[in-house]
């Protein structure tokens, strides 16, 4: 009998072109809070789909054993019976539901055929004890807070019996108040023998809480340490986790940025009227003619709000501040007004706000300035339009059968040069571009880079935002890196080392 | 060769020819067990008249659709307006254009009234439109409360949903029995055709675009060249061309260009396929759908117009479920509830097909009930056989 709750061996997990996970290990002793960090990309997140059954058995090589027992799990579902929790960063709440039906959904108490509300709210008022919420069963979630709601999650969590918690940087949203209160709590669980794995990028708060930490890079497992028995700070963790050497896959740029500012954004705040928070606070920055300027930041720190709110703020926050775009300034009260103005955002998520799936290579180029391809009265003039496409997807190398193939057929990487193409179309001085090379092949990435410095070498400007470290050193001029909404240091390309962004990004 | 060739287009193209020819077939059943009395000149041009209506109706539902939303209001809406055209018209002695022009008006109007909250505050398109289903129903019944039905004695207006056009060369000898004009115009319409089928394949020929292999299309020209030809000797055989195909045609062809040739109609196809994309390239998405429910509002005064026309009177239950007609129509006709897809011929096709169902139906004397579950199957069938094909690419 070993004192392993959990025992992952040689897990290696394969997507079409990409080797997520390569032999990966993975051990969690009984009743341990075992931190489990990596950069973006690392294969956290795919080790932890694997243990709750997301990925089936099958579909990964290796074993998984707990509590000493092999365990394959087809579903979700069957990770839950076992005793594994899981909360994702994502809350699986359902905000118009109250605390005690969303704790108990899926496993309503009944009495004969009905459901017995007073049985439930008298449960689920003992499970929020001991999370120590206090709030009524009876209030809808969306009254919560963020913090009070991975609260309840982990009170669901509990309350299916599970014996593993795992819980995916559940304080990136949270302020430190809410922060502390939930390591208090996950202190607690593990006093009544709840064993917890904690992923999270804040490195602070792994080094207080976590009793093992094990890092993982490029899919593989790179070292476990133990309190106690290793050497652990803050720089050896973040020397594991960048380790690798950059390779060359960044193509040299010879063009300088001229000295002319073209964007300057003064004091820019943003509060987010739907999750009740400021989430962007007294931001700063300058972006020069010619010149890639690099966001650095972690997921979900506020990079993509920024470039959101700065492009006519279509998700309604409320802004203050200035900005000052070509020497006027500019207030941007829609996409359209920043689209004229000379500004073109491509966003992070192509498939869902980027590109139109249902339409073709033509009519997504071209629909950012339809009016450009069309006579006065409005009417599209074909010859042009075809014209247009055409340019766009000889000079960007997209591979198309033709520029009316529907883009949803097309490859991630010829997909996101489509989204580009389109911003291209709009002819804008400042493109701002969001994960610019997510989720494609490292070709398509080179690819992009040179197109990127294409663009820049004409004058355009760029603002990249990424949340992989080497394409950030590789690529930009100087580097803005954000924590947590606020602005926390800009670096010089000379200067500029993985090491320091990830100590900024970790600031606040 | 041909054959094969045929085969696989057929199969590629499955979605595209489908409707075309599930039409084909159900005009062919009927006039089967009809004994070819639903193929006559004279139910033909019945079809096609009862069919005006609905079809404006499904044109403007297409757009309503294709954004992702609906409007329920149009039915009633119509039934409403066609009653204010009957008060203008007889109480207040407006001249026909102008009594035409007014009640287009209050349809764009209460188009606006519709779409409002919609663009605006993001109240659902089903909830805003079923207020105006109930409003406008309370207010047919109101303006018809005091006088019931009323008889509208003016020819010229009538003329709109029951009249033909005039037979300018009756004195010509040649082809006796046929409405010449109606023939004429038939001719050259498949001129037009022919001509822009064979300028279009060129075209794309030039920017090195899929064509057909040149068998099929002159294959598809011949085949679409006979049915037309057909159709204006079945019409030229009665009274010619109703003015209600004409109102319908023009229509449909303007919507039609509207929808493939201008920025305007990228703009709706793009606001449908996705609208934060839309929204973050720059498209007004809430003008566009306020746009979309003021067309739908003037074409429900149109549909009340023809609709008035044809009974030449207003009725209480005047517009009684054409927007669940329409709707349907529209789904027939390929338009996807998810929005981005579909198009005006399309769902022309589709209110055709529907509109043959119950003209066939009747004509066969099927009892009403059984005419409603087959309506109920074949929509449903069609919306699966869409969704099916779709998915199969």
């Amino acid at each position: 009998m070993n004192n392993y709750i959990l025992e992952m061996k040689n897990i290696t997990k394969k997507f079409p072109g990409v080797l997520a996970l390569n032999d990966v290990n993975f051990s969690v002793k009984k009743g341990e809070i075992h931190c489990l960090v990596g950069e973006n990309g690392a294969g956290k997140s795919t080790l932890m789909k694997i243990l709750s059954g997301v990925y089936p058995h099958g579909q990964y090589e290796g074993s998984i054993f707990f509590d000493g027992k092999q365990v394959k799990f087809n579903s979700i579902k069957d990770s839950e019976i076992t005793g594994i929790g899981i909360i994702y960063q994502e809350l699986a709440l359902v905000p118009e539901m109250t605390v005690y039906e969303n704790i108990m959904l899926g496993h309503e108490i009944t009495k004969g055929i009905s459901i017995d509300i007073h049985e439930m709210i008298k449960v689920v008022s003992s499970l929020l004890e001991l999370v120590h919420l206090k709030i009524n069963p009876t209030e809808k979630i969306k009254e919560l807070g963020i913090g009070q709601q991975q609260l309840v999650e982990i009170a669901k969590a509990l309350y299916r019996k599970a014996k593993l918690l795992i819980l995916d940087e559940p304080t990136a949203a949270l302020n430190e108040d809410d922060c502390n209160n939930l390591l208090n709590i996950i202190r607690k669980l593990k006093n009544q023998g709840v064993t917890c794995i904690l992923i999270s990028h804040k490195l602070k708060e792994v080094l207080e809480i976590g009793e093992t930490i094990t890092v993982l890079r490029d899919g593989k497992t790179i070292c476990t340490l133990e309190k106690g028995k290793d050497e652990i700070s803050e720089q050896i963790l973040i020397k594991h986790m960048v380790g690798r050497s950059i390779e060359n896959i960044y193509p040299e740029r010879n063009t300088k940025p001229s000295e002319k500012i073209i964007l300057k954004i003064k004091d820019w705040n943003a509060i987010d009227l739907k999750k009740n928070r400021k989430i962007l606070d007294n931001i700063n920055i300058e972006v020069k003619e010619g010149e890639i300027v690099g966001l650095a930041g972690l997921v979900g720190s506020g990079r993509t709000e920024f470039a959101r709110s700065i492009f006519g703020n279509p998700d309604k926050f409320i802004v203050s501040g200035e900005i000052e775009f070509k020497n006027k300034s500019h207030k941007f009260n829609q996409p359209s007004s920043a689209i004229k103005a000379g500004i073109a955002y491509a966003s992070e998520d192509r498939k869902k706000n980027g590109l139109i799936l249902v339409q073709n290579v033509k009519n997504n180029i071209v629909i950012t300035n339809q009016k450009r391809v069309s006579n006065k009265i409005g009417i599209v003039i074909d010859e042009e339009e075809i014209l247009a496409a055409d340019t766009y997807v000889k000079s960007l190398k997209i591979k198309t059968p033709s520029i009316l193939q529907l883009v949803n057929y097309l490859s991630g990487g010829n997909q996101q040069k489509v989204s580009i193409a389109k911003w291209l179309f709009a002819s804008p001085s400042l493109l701002i571009l969001d994960e610019p090379t997510r989720g494609i092949d490292v070709g398509s990435k080179y690819e992009i880079y040179n197109i990127m410095n294409d663009l820049v070498s004409q004058g355009m400007s760029i603002i990249m935002i990424s949340s992989e470290l080497p394409e950030i050193l590789g690529m930009s001029d100087r580097i803005y890196v954000i924590s947590n909404g606020k602005l926390a240091g800009m670096l010089e390309k000379k200067e500029a080392t993985q090491e320091k962004i990830i100590e900024l990004a970790t600031m606040y | 060769m041909l054959i094969n060739d045929l085969q696989t287009i057929v199969k590629k193209n499955a979605r595209n020819y489908s409707m075309f020819i599930a039409l084909v077939v159900i005009m062919i059943i009927f006039t089967i067990l009809s004994n070819g009395n639903f193929i006559s000149s004279r139910n033909i041009a019945n079809l096609i008249n009862q069919t005006g209506y609905i079809a404006v109706l499904a044109t403007g539902m297409t757009l309503v659709i294709i954004i992702r939303h609906i409007d329920l209001s149009v039915g009633f809406l119509s039934g409403f307006l066609g009653a204010v055209a009957a008060v203008l018209l007889t109480r207040f002695h407006f001249p026909v254009w102008l009594t035409i022009i007014s009640v287009m008006i209050f349809g764009g109007i209460a188009g606006f009234l519709t779409g409002l909250p919609v663009a605006s505050l993001g109240i659902p398109a089903f909830v805003s439109s079923l207020a105006g289903w109930l409003i406008y129903r309370g207010a047919l019944m109101l303006i018809t409360a005091s006088t019931g039905t009323i008889i509208i004695p003016n020819e010229t207006f009538n003329a709109i949903g029951t009249g033909y056009i005039p037979d300018l060369f009756y004195k010509i000898k040649l082809l006796p029995g046929l409405h010449k004009t109606t023939f004429l115009i038939g001719i050259i319409t498949m001129i037009i055709m022919i001509i822009s089928q064979i300028l279009s394949r060129k075209r794309k020929q030039r920017y090195n675009f899929e064509v057909l292999p040149f068998s099929i299309f002159i294959f598809q020209l011949i085949l679409l060249s006979a049915i037309m030809i057909y159709i204006t000797w079945i019409l030229s055989g009665y009274n010619g061309l109703s003015w209600t195909f004409v109102v319908m045609m023009a229509v449909v062809l303007l919507y039609d260009f509207i929808t493939r040739k201008t920025v305007f109609g990228r703009h709706i196809y793009a606001v449908g396929g996705n609208p934060e994309a839309a929204e973050l390239s720059g498209i007004n998405v809430k003008k566009i759908t306020l746009f979309v429910f003021i067309s739908m509002g003037i074409l429900s005064g149109l549909s009340g117009i023809l609709f008035t026309a044809r009974l030449k009177s207003a009725t209480p239950q005047a517009g009684t479920l054409f927007e669940l007609d329409a709707i349907a129509a529209c789904y027939i006709g390929g338009v996807s509830a998810a929005g981005g897809i579909g198009s005006i011929t399309g769902s022309l096709i589709g209110a055709l097909v529907y509109m043959s169902l119950m003209n066939g139906m009747n004509l066969l004397g099927t009892d009403i009930s059984l005419q409603y579950v087959i309506r109920g199957l074949v929509l449903v069938g069609a919306v699966i056989f869409d969704v099916a094909s779709r998915r199969r690419k």
